[in-house]
C-alpha cells in the first residue's frame, strides 16, 4: 500500500522556461525504501523536493497533478498540492521530513538540535523532550557516541555524526515519510556505510524515499527504484528487476554505464 | 621585459605603502609622545570644568550607546528584510540607498538633525547628538547584517523550514546565530567608528564643561571639545587636547582590537 502517490505530476520553476517534470505516476509504498536515480538534471531532486512541497520556499514555481499523502487515522488520501495555510505546512513537514545533502547541524547543543522539531511542534514538558530526544538518537546510532556530551556543539561532531543527528532530528518528530536528498554524497565510505545501515534500520517505522547518485547505493538499500530521465518517469519496478531485467532501453543503459 | 615590468610594479606599490605607513606611524608618534606627556589620571576624576575629560568621556559613551540603542535594531531589522525577506527591485534600491548614506559626508548628517531636531527644540542637545550618530550607524549596521547573513548557507533555511519551524522562527533561531559572529563584530567596528566622529556633533549635541545626564540640554562631547581646545590659544587647553586625542584613539583602538579578538576566536 503506498503512503504517497504522485498522480499526474509536473513541475515548473519559476525562472524556468519549460517543465522540469512532466506527468510523473509514481507510488511511495509505505514502510519501504523507493530510490529515485537518473543523471544530473533529470529532475530527482525536484521530485523529491515537492513532496514537502520544500519548492514553496521560493515564490512562483508551479506544482500541476495531485501529490495523495495517506491519512493514517482515516486511511484516506489527501492531496498536498491543497495545503495553504501556515499550520498545514507545519503539519506536513513535521509527516514528511527531509534530509539533506550536506550535513546541516544547528548552531546550538546536540540536544537542542534534536528537540528543535519538538519544540516548534509544542512539546514543552522536560522529560518527555529528554526522552524523545535520547530515543532519536538511540534510533539514529548516535546515542552511544554523543550521551556524555548533549550539551557540547554539534558543530563539532564529524561530518557522518553530524548526518546522523539531521536524521535523529528528523525522526525524533515521527515523520511517516523521510526523504533523502542524496544524503551520502558528501561523506566517506565508512559514514556512508552506517547511514545506509541506519536507512534499512528506519524503514521498519518510517516509509523512505532516497534520491541517490550511486546506483549500488540504490540496488543495496532499495526495495523499488524509479528511473528518471530529462523530467520524465522511464520506468518503475522492484529494484531487483530495475536492475537484472530492465523492460526500457535507456534504464539499461543507465545501469550499465554507457551514459550519464 | 616582463620580469622588468614586476619588479617596477613591486617597487612602486612598496614605495607607496611605506609612505602610507610612514604617515601613519607619524601620526601615532605625535600622538604617543604629545598625548602621554598630558595625560594624567586626574583627567578621569575631574570633569572639564576643573581641568579633567571625565564628563566628556562619559557623555561621548552615553551618546553613543543611545545611537547604538536606536540604530543597531533598526538596522539589524532591515538587514534582515534585505536578506531574508525582499525581493526585486525594492531590495536593490534599499541596498543602494544604504550604500550612498553609508558614505555621505557626516557634517551634511549634522545639519540634517540640526534642522529637524536642534531647531524645533530650540537648543543642541544630547538626544540629537544621538540621532544623528545613529543616522550614521544604521547603514553600516545594515550591511553588515545583510553581508552576514547572506553567508549562510540555503541548506540551513531548508533545514529549519523541513522540520516544520515557521520563516520567522527559522531566522530568529538558527540564521541569525549562525551569522552571529560575523554580526557582533559588525556591529562593534560600527560603534567604534561612531564614538570618534566630530562633525555630526558639532552642531547637534555641541559640548559642555560639566557632567550632565539631561539629554535635552548641550551635552558633553569628547571630540567636539577635541575641536574647540585645540582652537584656545593657551597652551594648558592645547595639552588637554592632546591627552583627549590620546584617549580617544585607544578607545577606537580597543574595541577595533576586540572586534578582530572576536572574530579570530570564534570564527
Amino acid at each position: 500500500m503506498p503512503i504517497m502517490s504522485i498522480e499526474d505530476f509536473s513541475f515548473t520553476y519559476a525562472s524556468a522556461p519549460a517543465r522540469s517534470l512532466s506527468n510523473i505516476n509514481l507510488p511511495i509504498q509505505k514502510n519501504c525504501i523507493t530510490s529515485l536515480i537518473g543523471p544530473s538534471g533529470c529532475g530527482k531532486s525536484t521530485l523529491l523536493r515537492s513532496l514537502n512541497r520544500m519548492h514553496d520556499l521560493y515564490p512562483n514555481n508551479e506544482y500541476e497533478g495531485k501529490l495523495m499523502l495517506l491519512n493514517q487515522e482515516n486511511n484516506e488520501m489527501e492531496n498536498i498540492l491543497d495545503i495553504k495555510r501556515e499550520n498545514e505546512f507545519i503539519e506536513l513537514r513535521q509527516r514528511v521530513g527531509m534530509i539533506f545533502q550536506k550535513p546541516t547541524p544547528f548552531p546550538m547543543s546536540i540536544f537542542d538540535n534534536v528537540a528543535y522539531g519538538l519544540r516548534i511542534s509544542g512539546i514543552k514538558n522536560k522529560t518527555e523532550l529528554k526522552d524523545r530526544v535520547e530515543d532519536a538518537l538511540k534510533g539514529s546510532a548516535l546515542f552511544g557516541e554523543v550521551s556524555d556530551r548533549m550539551n557540547k556543539s554539534a558543530m563539532g561532531l564529524s561530518g557522518g555524526q553530524q548526518q546522523r543527528l539531521c536524521i535523529a532530528r528528523a525522526v525524533a518528530l515521527k515523520p511517516e515519510l523521510l526523504l533523502f536528498d542524496e544524503p551520502t554524497s558528501a561523506l566517506d565510505p565508512i559514514s556512508t556505510a552506517a547511514i545506509e545501515e541506519l536507512i534499512v534500520e528506519l524503514k521498519k517505522d518510517i516509509s523512505i524515499a532516497i534520491v541517490t547518485h550511486n546506483m549500488q547505493q540504490a540496488s543495496r538499500i532499495s526495495d523499488y527504484t524509479a528511473f528518471m530521465y530529462l523530467g520524465d518517469l522511464v520506468e518503475y519496478g522492484e529494484t531487483e528487476q530495475i536492475f537484472l531485467n530492465p523492460r526500457e532501453k535507456k534504464t539499461e543503459d543507465y545501469i550499465t554505464g554507457r551514459f550519464g | 621585459m616582463r620580469l622588468l615590468l614586476n619588479k617596477i610594479v613591486l617597487l612602486l606599490s612598496t614605495v607607496s605603502a611605506l609612505i602610507g605607513l610612514a604617515f601613519l606611524a607619524w601620526i601615532l608618534f605625535t600622538l604617543v609622545g604629545k598625548g602621554l606627556s598630558s595625560l594624567h589620571f586626574s583627567l578621569f576624576l575631574n570633569d572639564l570644568i576643573d581641568g579633567g575629560l571625565r564628563n566628556l568621556i562619559v557623555g561621548q559613551f552615553i551618546m553613543a550607546g543611545i545611537a547604538s540603542l536606536i540604530g543597531i535594531p533598526l538596522g539589524m531589522m532591515a538587514g534582515i528584510y534585505l536578506q531574508e525577506y525582499g525581493s526585486g527591485r525594492y531590495v536593490r534600491l534599499i541596498r543602494d540607498l544604504s550604500d550612498i548614506m553609508m558614505s555621505a559626508p557626516s557634517i551634511v548628517i549634522g545639519a540634517f538633525v540640526y534642522a529637524i531636531v536642534v531647531v524645533p527644540m530650540h537648543g543642541t542637545s544630547g538626544i540629537a547628538g544621538s540621532i544623528a550618530l545613529s543616522i550614521m550607524m544604521i547603514p553600516i549596521v545594515i550591511n553588515t547584517t545583510d553581508n552576514m547573513l547572506s553567508l549562510v548557507p540555503r541548506e540551513l533555511r531548508e533545514a529549519g523550514i523541513a522540520l516544520g519551524a515557521s520563516k520567522y522562527r527559522v531566522i530568529l533561531d538558527i540564521i541569525i546565530k549562525a551569522a552571529k559572529v560575523g554580526i557582533m563584530t559588525g556591529l562593534l567596528l560600527s560603534f567604534a567608528r561612531i564614538i570618534g566622529e566630530t562633525a555630526p556633533l558639532l552642531f547637534t549635541s555641541e559640548t559642555s564643561n560639566y557632567f550632565s545626564v539631561d539629554l535635552t540640554e548641550a551635552y558633553p562631547s569628547l571630540t567636539v571639545s577635541i575641536y574647540a581646545l585645540a582652537n584656545d590659544p593657551t597652551s594648558s587647553s592645547r595639552d588637554l587636547a592632546w591627552a583627549a586625542s590620546f584617549i580617544l584613539t585607544m578607545m577606537v583602538l580597543m574595541i577595533n582590537l576586540l572586534g578582530r579578538y572576536i572574530t579570530r576566536k570564534k570564527g
